[in-house]
């Protein structure tokens, strides 16, 4: 029965103390928690780090779940504020410490062995200021609405178009650049 | 296009999938902290406050031993210095003075997003309790645990509180607490971020990684970076370099022609002679080595009277590899009469945001602008906007004779507030309009210590802005001052994208050098949007190397694209280039030819090395005039160029290039010494010592 019980419902059970709720609702999400991470930190290994440290600060959290917004959207933004405080840690504004940038730095220092694909990627992401990087991992890579892309991050909607026209731009500008 | 958004979002769909024992790891975990939770009384911890802080117990262990003085005065600047970032990065959340809060909750101006950190300090600091016996900051609010029952979200009352009680330093910080009567959400992040309490939840971290507390248990794991970051000299340094990689080695066949924009700029020798004379070798990054060559006057041919500038070819053997040789190319901008310059509209747009207090800053700035002010003349006109917080016309338009207004102006600058450069740039142009009139110049000179992002959320924008406001022939110079928060990425795109030179002043000599000795080459153009074009010839050149110009790389096609900006020259000014080309068949070839590939080796073995296409225009123009000359090969150097490979060789030196082999500080030391010519202010032995400080500091 609680397979299919709406996360919400699960999630209001869970804080109220109810522990088969809550293990449900942590094994659905742990997924979805573990892509987000790593769509946004780049880095599997740092990815698994944050979603254990998101899952276990989850029972905490939960108790101030309202079941106001969607269940997922919440979880989204307590993803990306823990990737935020993440970041944030990692002596901050060095654009090498975020995440993406390691990685690039890192590939730089490899005898280019990497999928040509997650090369493009990881390249495509360097080259995107962390604000549309998240974007583009809650529009593109969890598909969600640019509204509720603006709910999860806490700007409008209008702000998440800007921001997603201003990929396109990039990457028009970085296919130029290859083709050259 | 669309295809590379469509391949963007498979790639992010793609992610990896979750490691099962990752999974199960965590499910773990959520579930005793879940099962903790139901047995405690106690409100939620935030989210720092994990209770798993497995992999960092040995890392306690040790630190609880590390109880003496010196250990404990690092950790407490470093808690001191995290304590700074949380009163400076908050954009609208109110911060206030250690310890003057706890008991005036104040309306926060944040937004929904919040999270509470209840106050730990009390029982379970209790080592800290007994040194020094803080007040137990209790949260200044009602209805602490009432949490479900209260579902409006965006009204959350929300307490921050840190209340800190260091041995050493005792410091207590209560950040923002909200209306009463709201109720308090204990642990939680709702949405949006959290600066204050982020950082607030960093000290605490760092303190708990070494205080020697008995019970360290229920702490949040500190982040291995934390503990690295505590660690570590206690540098709080938050300055960003633009730079790329060095241009690698190219093969002629394969890619013939290199086409790169001319810069003026010379922040970046200054940025290292600062870091030298400091005591420490600058980061690799910001290094750019054109700017450290540019930085220095060279006597290149003058240029006749009808021309706007002169280029100068000369090749020499390379000094750092006998296999090579380098390819200076030299442009000398036209000195008009100095009495026939045209009147110059000055606005100075002026950071006075409270990092701008240090002795280096503002009382710097304030020297340099006076200094400059001398150099003015009588129908100049000079104006002062400021930002900080908010942005302000400070002075308007003044005519230049008036002396006294302008100074008392200036002098009553002070520093304060944070940064809001974009609106203090918007006023800027707006009263840089008012001033324009026919056949004059108008500059602005954005003064600052490099914050530049407060309040705006996209700095592409501002560059895009600046970009925008190119157009109305209004040019934009930057003069950054102090050290410590340099954002030298947006200070370099701005003026490249206003048309304008970045110059870094750490000394009242370098606000001499920049302001007033090259007044007219740093605020008078001659030539806009300068790009230089070498097609090298196969048969007399396998491979080249560009050095330096990595942030000024063009498209071969942007060269005859007359919409694409490139750099600008003053009058009277040098730029040099420095190219190191290999022939074909030397034994300095670093690549080897392809075996199948088309050996293109037509054309006249003995005949020219390449030619240089040079593209400008006239200020204020928008179509441009070619310039071509063929590079001969028989071009002889003189101390200038070969001065200049030195620098060359310098900078490459700090960047730690592959391509100098044995070349050593000895010997760029050597080469600057035999060529430092003619040197009336003594710039070029300033140099040669920066080489022997940086070779002692490099042992």
């Amino acid at each position: 029965m609680l397979m299919d019980t709406p996360d919400e419902m699960l999630a209001t059970a869970a804080a109220q103390g109810d522990r088969a709720a809550f293990a449900t609702l942590v094994g659905r999400h742990y997924g979805r928690i573990h892509g987000l991470a790593w769509r946004l930190t780049g880095v599997k290994a740092e990815a698994e780090d944050l979603a254990q440290d998101i899952c276990a600060a989850l029972p905490a959290k939960l108790r101030n779940w309202r079941g106001e917004a969607r269940f997922t959207t919440w979880l989204y933004r307590v993803v990306v504020n823990a990737a935020h405080d993440l970041r944030r840690r990692q002596a901050t504004r060095s654009r090498a410490s975020q995440g993406w940038g390691d990685w690039e730095l890192a590939r730089q220092d490899e005898i280019a062995t990497q999928a040509e694909a997650e090369d493009w990627l990881a390249q495509a992401m360097t080259r995107l200021s962390p604000e549309l990087r998240d974007t583009v991992a809650l529009v593109l890579g969890e598909e969600m609405t640019q509204g509720e892309a603006g709910q999860v991050l806490g700007v409008s909607e209008g702000t998440i178009a800007w921001r997603m026209s201003e990929v396109k731009k990039r990457l028009r500008a970085m296919a130029r650049e290859d083709a050259k | 296009m669309t295809d590379d958004f469509d391949d963007l979002k498979a790639a992010l769909k793609a992610a990896p999938a979750p490691d099962a024992d990752a999974k199960f790891r965590a499910m773990a975990l959520a579930m005793k902290n879940f099962d903790a939770l139901q047995g405690s009384p106690d409100p939620a911890r935030s989210s720092e406050d994990r209770t798993d802080a497995a992999p960092l117990n040995g890392v306690r262990r040790m630190f609880k031993f590390l109880t003496s003085r010196p250990a404990l005065a690092a950790t407490t600047s470093v808690a001191a210095l995290v304590v700074g970032i949380a009163v400076i990065l908050p954009v609208n959340l109110r911060v206030t003075e250690p310890g003057t809060t706890t008991d005036k909750p104040e309306t926060p101006v944040v937004e929904p997003d919040l999270r509470t950190e209840t106050p730990d300090a009390a029982p379970e600091n209790s080592t800290v309790a007994s040194v020094e016996p803080a007040k137990p900051a209790e949260p200044p609010v009602t209805g602490l645990a009432s949490g479900n029952d209260q579902p409006v979200l965006d009204a959350e009352l929300v307490v921050d509180e840190v209340a800190e009680a260091e041995p050493a330093a005792p410091e207590a910080k209560v950040a923002a607490a909200s209306e009463a009567g709201g109720e308090a959400a204990p642990g939680l992040v709702m949405d949006g971020t959290i600066l204050a309490e982020d950082d607030a939840g960093a000290v605490m971290r760092e303190r708990a990684a070494v205080e020697p507390e008995p019970s360290l248990s229920y702490l949040p794991a500190p982040a291995p970076e934390a503990v690295a970051d505590t660690l570590s000299p206690p540098v709080e340094n938050t300055e960003e370099y633009a730079n790329d990689a060095p241009n690698p080695v190219k093969v002629t066949v394969e890619e013939p022609v290199s086409t790169f924009s001319i810069d003026v700029d010379t922040a970046s020798y200054a940025v290292v002679r600062s870091s030298l004379t400091g005591g420490y070798l600058p980061d690799p990054a910001a290094v750019r080595v054109e700017e450290m060559i540019n930085y220095f006057p060279y006597a290149y041919k003058a240029p006749t009277e009808a021309e706007a500038f002169s280029s100068t070819v000369s090749v020499m053997p390379t000094p750092w590899n006998p296999g090579t040789r380098l390819v200076t190319i030299g442009i000398q901008g036209a000195l008009p009469a100095i009495g026939e310059r045209p009147p110059l509209n000055l606005v100075f747009l002026i950071d006075t945001s409270g990092s701008m207090e240090d002795a280096n800053k503002l009382p710097l700035l304030k020297q340099s602008l006076s200094l400059m002010l001398s150099e003015l003349r009588p129908e100049d006109q000079v104006s002062i906007v400021t930002y900080a917080g908010s942005a302000g016309l400070v002075l308007p338009p003044t005519a230049a004779a008036d002396r006294a207004t302008i100074l008392a102006s200036l002098e009553n600058l002070m520093a304060g507030g944070s940064t809001a450069g974009a609106e203090g740039l918007e006023l800027a142009y707006q009263v840089a309009e008012t001033m324009k009139a026919e056949g004059e110049v108008t500059r602005i000179l954005l003064a600052t210590d490099g914050d530049f992002n407060v309040g705006v959320s996209d700095p592409e924008g501002l560059e895009a802005y600046v970009a925008k406001k190119r157009e109305t022939g209004t040019y934009l110079s930057v003069l950054c001052f102090g050290r410590g928060n340099l954002d030298d990425a947006v200070m370099q795109s701005l003026a490249q994208n206003g048309n304008g030179q970045a110059a870094y002043i750490d000394t009242l000599s370098e606000a001499r050098k920049v302001l007033v000795d090259q007044l007219t080459g740093a605020l008078f153009p001659i030539a806009d949007d300068v790009k230089i074009q070498v097609e090298w010839n196969p048969a007399t050149v396998a491979e080249y190397r560009l050095i330096g110009y990595e942030t000024r790389s063009l498209r071969r096609e942007d060269f005859n694209n007359d919409k694409v900006d490139a750099g600008e020259i003053g009058a009277g000014t040098q730029v040099t280039a420095i190219y190191e080309v290999t022939a074909p068949g030397s034994d300095a070839l670093l690549n080897d030819p392809l075996r199948y590939g088309a050996s293109a080796t037509e054309g006249d073995p003995l005949g020219e090395l390449g030619f240089l296409r040079l593209r400008w225009k006239a200020p204020g123009e928008d179509t441009s005039t070619l310039v071509e000359t063929p590079i001969s090969g028989t071009e002889g150097s003189s101390p200038e160029t070969r001065f200049a490979a030195a620098i060359a060789g310098f900078g490459q030196l700090l960047q730690g290039s592959v391509y100098l082999g044995d070349w050593g500080w000895d010997q760029a030391i050597e080469l600057a010494l035999a060529n430092r010519g003619d040197d009336p202010f003594g710039y070029r032995i300033e140099a040669v010592n920066l080489m022997r400080l940086a070779q002692s500091l490099s042992h």
